[in-house]
């Protein structure tokens, strides 16, 4: 008997998580040509490395050269392969956008719970703060902060792009939170004496997951832009393979950009990016519809 | 008017506050960015450490063993006075680099603002009114393209393509050196010229957002009875999509005015480093890879004021100009 429920649960499971969410995002072109994207990046970062080899030696007779055979993409000003970097780099910049993500997420849903639950002198003062986080261009915060912590591995990184990034998504959670509170289910929940902690985890939590799973996936991309934008800068040069790093290095320190014949290398970094964006914006739009039924058209 | 006044109140608070963290944040590291700079020093020039930390010492302005308390209040009373502070390595303050920097940052920023909205607000006025033609999709990916694409790839693009390769625009600076300042046509017409791709990198970057923000504002104001009643008076078309729908979807845009602004702030940092444009972003950039703290801490707290009296404005003018809005809180 337990067994039978067991593979009925495993299949409903399998129905439900995985099934019907591919099935709409096959059905929607946009949101599968997204897909498609996204699953190439995360391929790129997570096999990539150990498929393809990464030779960081100098060898000053090969720099800058064109695509051709041996380098699809040409060589770097140290004659190093740029699909390598590339593919070797993609790991960086999605291990700390992924952090990033996470660390705004965690912020931003636990201010915005609190404020709407605890109402009051603890809203005014969180939605205070959040107001001035959302004021305030978030860029040039991230540049001081990550200039004067210095930042060493990914997960510093990470708390730096996060740090001034949660603003929007506490406030969405906070009028969330105010208007699931007044519903039946938080009510009878009360009345059954179930505490707060079951009330955030179980009752509240489950109805904002969609939201927060949208929003995961425009913090990443706003990481994304944000990381490699702070590397172009030159700062936080703890990782010589990511892509701002790359372009940072064609741009301000060997003057790629005013060879011709080193365009690729130049203009490999920036295509990843935009690839990476224009794949996110499109999976995030069937994402919406997986999430949301009321958006399924029959 | 007491909302009025809280509102300017939570203002003032809130550019306490950036000011109060910034300065602690900045003043908790210069002693590490002496030490490293001293380090510096003596790997190049073989001085002892003792030289090269109180030569360094000389260089920055001001005197890290002071009490932090003493330097706090010296600073909030300097900000009160509407002095932003020194540069820590040159001999400047930082309301001199203001003056300097300022009125290029808001030229091109102001143009773009306005070029981008007006181009914008039309696209998503036409596409509102007429949808079903091929405009709608084209604008659509164009907004999906620039979404995707982060400002600084855009401006590195432009600077690739019309100033490296082309050598139509110049590679850096506000104008020739050659052109002596005045008001007259060849200084305009180079400064128009040095402005012209940070203007057309902000610009394409924003257009297809505030076209969609304003088709969806449109589409909302197609189903009100004022349009089905200058239809019925049998207006002209263009004249019922300027008059009736145009200005009535244009008010709910006015607050996004100072988000965008807010954001092309933001970005003015990579935009002016990567076109050697000498605004304020550049200045930013210049004293972040310098580590110059001082001027840092200046700059930021006046761009953050900018933005958030910005948004005040915005906040107060959209009240007056809708009734129907009531500030709250």
């Amino acid at each position: 008997m337990s067994v039978m429920t067991t593979t009925a649960g495993i299949q409903r499971f399998w129905r439900r998580s995985i099934l019907e969410p591919l099935t709409i995002i096959w059905r929607n072109k946009r949101a599968f040509a997204g897909f498609l994207i996204l699953l190439f990046f995360f391929l790129m970062a997570t096999v990539g490395p150990e498929v393809i080899p990464l030779d960081m030696k100098s060898r000053y007779a090969e720099r800058f050269q064109p695509p051709s055979r041996a380098h699809v993409l040409g060589t770097d000003y140290a004659g190093r392969d740029v699909w390598a970097l590339i593919v070797h780099g993609s790991r960086d910049v999605l291990f700390v956008a992924f952090l990033a993500a996470l660390f705004t997420i965690a912020i931003g849903v636990t201010v915005g719970m609190l404020a709407g639950l605890r109402g009051g002198m603890t809203d005014t003062l969180l939605m205070i703060l959040t107001n001035a986080i959302l004021t305030v261009p978030s860029f040039p915060v991230m540049l001081i902060i990550g200039s004067v912590l210095e930042v060493r591995n990914a997960i510093t990184f990470g708390a730096v792009l996060s740090i001034w990034a949660w603003g929007g998504l506490a406030r969405a959670t906070r009028s969330q939170v105010l208007s699931l509170k007044e519903r039946e289910f938080i009510e009878a929940a009360r009345v059954l004496g179930l505490g707060t902690f079951h009330i955030i985890f179980k009752e509240l939590l489950p109805n904002i997951m969609p939201y927060v799973t949208i929003s995961f996936l425009t913090t990443m991309r706003g990481a994304i832009t944000a990381s490699v934008g702070l590397m172009l800068l030159g700062l936080m040069p703890f990782s010589a393979k990511n892509w701002g790093m790359m372009m940072n290095m064609a741009m301000m320190q060997s003057g790629a950009i005013y060879l011709p014949y080193a365009l690729s290398y130049v203009l490999a970094p920036m295509g990843a990016i935009v690839l990476l964006q224009l794949g996110a914006v499109f999976f995030a739009s069937g994402l919406d519809e997986v999430l949301d039924p009321r958006l399924r058209a029959t | 008017m007491i909302t009025i006044a809280k509102r300017v109140g939570v203002a003032l608070i809130t550019i306490f506050l950036i000011a109060t963290l910034t300065f602690f944040l900045v003043r908790k590291t210069p002693g590490d960015v002496m030490q490293a700079w001293a380090m510096d020093i003596v790997e190049t020039y073989s001085m002892t450490y003792e030289d090269a930390l109180a030569f360094v010492k000389s260089m920055y302005s001001y005197d890290p063993d002071q009490p932090v308390l003493e330097q706090y209040i010296a600073y909030i009373s300097g900000l009160l006075r509407g002095d932003l502070g020194q540069s820590f390595i040159y001999k400047v303050s930082v309301n001199e680099v203001i003056a300097q920097a300022l009125p290029w940052t808001v030229f091109v920023t102001s143009i773009s603002l306005l070029l981008s909205f007006g181009i914008g607000m039309l696209l998503g006025m036409i596409i509102a009114w007429k949808r079903k033609t091929i405009l709608d999709p084209i604008v659509t990916a164009y907004a999906s393209f620039t979404g995707a694409t982060p400002d600084y790839v855009t401006a590195l693009v432009l600077l690739i393509i019309f100033s490296i390769n082309l050598h139509i625009f110049p590679l850096k600076g506000a104008y020739d050196a050659v052109v002596p300042v005045g008001f007259t046509w060849p200084f305009i017409k180079s400064v128009l010229w040095h402005a012209a791709l940070p203007i057309t990198a902000y610009t394409f970057e924003s257009a297809a957002g505030w076209a969609l923000a304003m088709k969806g504002s449109a589409v909302s104001v197609l189903g009100e009875d004022y349009i089905m009643a200058a239809r019925a008076r049998g207006l002209k078309e263009g004249r019922i999509m300027t008059r009736y729908m145009g200005r009535n979807a244009l008010l709910p845009m006015i607050t996004g005015l100072a988000i965008a602004l807010g954001s092309m702030v933001g970005g003015s940092v990579l935009i002016e480093t990567i076109f050697a444009y000498p605004g304020i972003g550049w200045f930013f950039g210049e004293a972040l890879i310098k580590r110059d703290f001082g001027m840092l801490q200046g700059l930021f707290l006046f761009l953050a004021t900018a933005v958030i009296f910005a948004n005040l404005a915005a906040d107060l003018l959209y009240t007056r100009l809708d009734p129907r809005i009531k500030l709250e809180g």
